[in-house]
């Protein structure tokens, strides 16, 4: 079996976690491999559904009264119970903010390795093998795990989400076995900004910013911009961020994040070495700059010479024509 | 409050990165080293935390003797003592491998701590492993990917970045925490700690003196491969009238990418 933990934030299952699923499914299939979904707490109607229409088997629903809320040494300890007892080929987990945090601390508990934040995963003759970026893109291994179960976690936005529903689902409820020294850490609140922002890992399309957007109230013309493209958040270059016209959440590149998105728009951002690895793996590069040697138009798909802040205002407008 | 800082000696971000074709590695040769930038968080937060509180910084370091630049810089910023855990091995890209030395380290020389703060990730091996493993070797509390550090008495609440918001985290010490841009500014060294720290000797610990075989801390995940990035073809620059170049930007989004 290849288990993958599904993600619930607010309610809601992450979609990383089903292209997790889809993926688990693809593998799986070639090696006659069952797909389990895992999750703490109670399963929705909801999440049950998108599990079955992307191809789960089995749904294990993890709960103890101190898996209220996440927590990292709880989570792991109740994960690792359930990898004991059913024992599978590979556990996948989304490369989220809670992917990232929960995967190291299971792989550590089962004594495993673990392969972060991968772009690719095949299982060949038996061996899961994953290919996962380094140096922020700037170069790619290819990796084999040398311990079972095959522990990794995938970065969301790359792999697609399938349907391909399964024959029939089992779900079965498990009772995690804890006490209260085994939950470390506890998350008291979550703690929101006054806008409710996509976060730019998880978003469609980024619109970017660089030192050419000369000051934080420009970045308000890159908002009007994202209110006209769905599914589209606001992301930056270091300058902007060093600069302080923005937040570090933001940041594209080798001290930021690396985004995989469809579409990818770059204002007034020349195209360092840096920023170039955290976005050279979008689908889409559109780039605006008054420089025509700027670096970042190597690697674009559309490139348009001039300034921002003429083609913003025309762009708008544009795709307001093109709405209505 | 005993503080133990983890640094790593990284590329320098602005490296070109180059593919040595007879191994599975990159070429190492030519490049320019310096501290982990988010490992420079994780060592401002620890001389903070000691200026307000007071107590002892002490940073280690798992890597090669050159590894001791980094730690001579940490003692320049402020840190009160350091240490080199000697791995001459090469870039292995295994979270595990790492873990296991530092714990190897603390649990045999240096047992008695209240916190361990690490950068969130090496700019490299990109990871963000080590932490969460060396706190579930341990069994003590992990808080990653931090911007916001409280310490009270023998409990913590620190603030993580999470897609769009914070989790606000409650844990006691001894705890590890990793530390995110944005976390503090870090300051920079003063002359006189430069001087001061060119003078010290730094103590080295060595695997053999830990006691752990190859064997033991063997990768747990192997690198069958390395690949340059595939190349990306640079497309249309449109370099005339700014209504026309939008025009032909719009029929760009809707056609090609498909994104309206």
């Amino acid at each position: 079996m290849i288990l993958v933990f599904g993600e619930i934030r607010d309610g809601q299952l992450k979609k990383a976690s089903l292209e997790a699923l889809s993926t688990a499914r693809r593998v799986g299939e070639t090696s006659g491999l069952k797909v389990g979904a895992v999750i703490v707490g109670s399963l929705t109607e909801e999440t049950k559904e998108s599990f079955q229409r992307c191809g789960a088997d089995i749904i294990y629903c993890l709960s103890h009264p101190l898996l209220g809320s996440y927590s990292s040494s709880g989570y792991s300890n109740a994960l690792a119970q359930l990898v004991t007892e059913e024992n599978p080929e590979a556990l996948l987990l989304a490369a989220t903010a809670m992917g990232r945090d929960l995967a190291p601390r299971l792989a550590a508990r089962l004594r495993v390795g673990l392969a972060s934040d991968c772009v690719r995963l095949e299982l060949k003759e038996g061996v899961f093998e994953a290919v996962r970026p380094i140096f922020a893109g700037k170069a790619f291994l290819t990796v084999q795990a040398s311990s079972s179960p095959f522990l990794a976690t995938l970065r969301p936005n790359v792999f697609p989400v399938v349907e391909k529903a399964s024959s029939s689902l089992e779900v079965e409820e498990r009772k995690v076995d804890l006490d209260e020294d085994m939950v470390k850490e506890r998350v008291e609140e979550i703690v929101r900004g006054e806008q409710e922002e996509l976060d730019i890992t998880e978003a469609e399309i980024v619109i970017s910013g660089g030192r050419g957007m000369k000051g934080a109230e420009n970045f308000q013309l890159l908002r009007e911009l994202s209110a006209l493209l769905p599914q589209s958040a606001i992301g930056a270059s270091r300058s902007a961020v060093d600069a302080g016209w923005i937040d570090h959440q933001h940041q594209v590149g080798q001290t930021g994040k690396t985004v995989s998105p469809t579409l990818y728009m770059a204002f007034g951002i020349s195209g360092a070495i840096q920023h170039l690895a955290g976005m050279s793996s979008s689908k889409y590069i559109v780039a605006v700059n008054k420089d025509p040697e700027a670096p970042i138009f190597k690697v674009a798909d559309f490139g348009v010479v001039g300034d921002l802040f003429e083609v913003i205002p025309h762009l708008k407008e544009e795709l307001k024509k093109f709405k209505s | 409050m005993n503080i133990f800082v983890f640094v790593k000696r990284v590329p320098d971000t602005e490296s070109k990165i180059r593919i040595n074709p007879t191994s599975t590695n990159i070429v190492f040769d030519g490049l320019n080293y310096i501290l982990n930038p988010y490992d420079e968080y994780a060592v401002e937060e620890a001389l903070r935390i000691k200026e307000s509180q007071g107590g002892q910084v002490t940073v280690f370091s798992v890597g090669p003797d050159e590894a001791q630049a980094i730690l001579k810089k940490c003692l320049a910023m402020g840190a009160d003592e350091a240490v080199l855990i000697k791995d001459e091995s090469e870039e292995l890209y295994d979270g595990w491998r790492t873990a296991r030395i530092i714990v190897a380290a603390l649990q045999q020389h240096y047992p008695g701590f209240d916190l361990l703060l690490f950068g969130k990730q090496a700019v490299g091996d990109d990871n963000s492993q080590v932490p969460a493993m060396v706190a579930e070797m341990l069994g003590l509390p992990q808080v990653n990917v931090v911007t916001k550090l409280e310490i009270q008495g023998s409990q913590g609440v620190a603030y993580r970045e999470i897609e769009g918001a914070h989790e606000k985290v409650v844990f006691s010490l001894p705890a590890v925490i990793s530390a995110q841009k944005g976390l503090n500014e870090p300051r920079y060294e003063t002359l006189r700690g430069i001087m001061a720290a060119k003078r010290r000797q730094i103590p080295v610990l060595t695997l053999e003196q830990l006691g752990l075989t190859e064997e033991e801390i063997k990768p747990k995940v192997a690198v069958v491969k390395v690949e340059a990035p595939p190349p990306r073809k640079a497309g249309q620059v449109i370099d005339e009238e700014i209504t026309e170049a939008v025009k032909k930007l719009v029929a760009f989004l809707h056609e090609e990418a498909k994104v309206i």
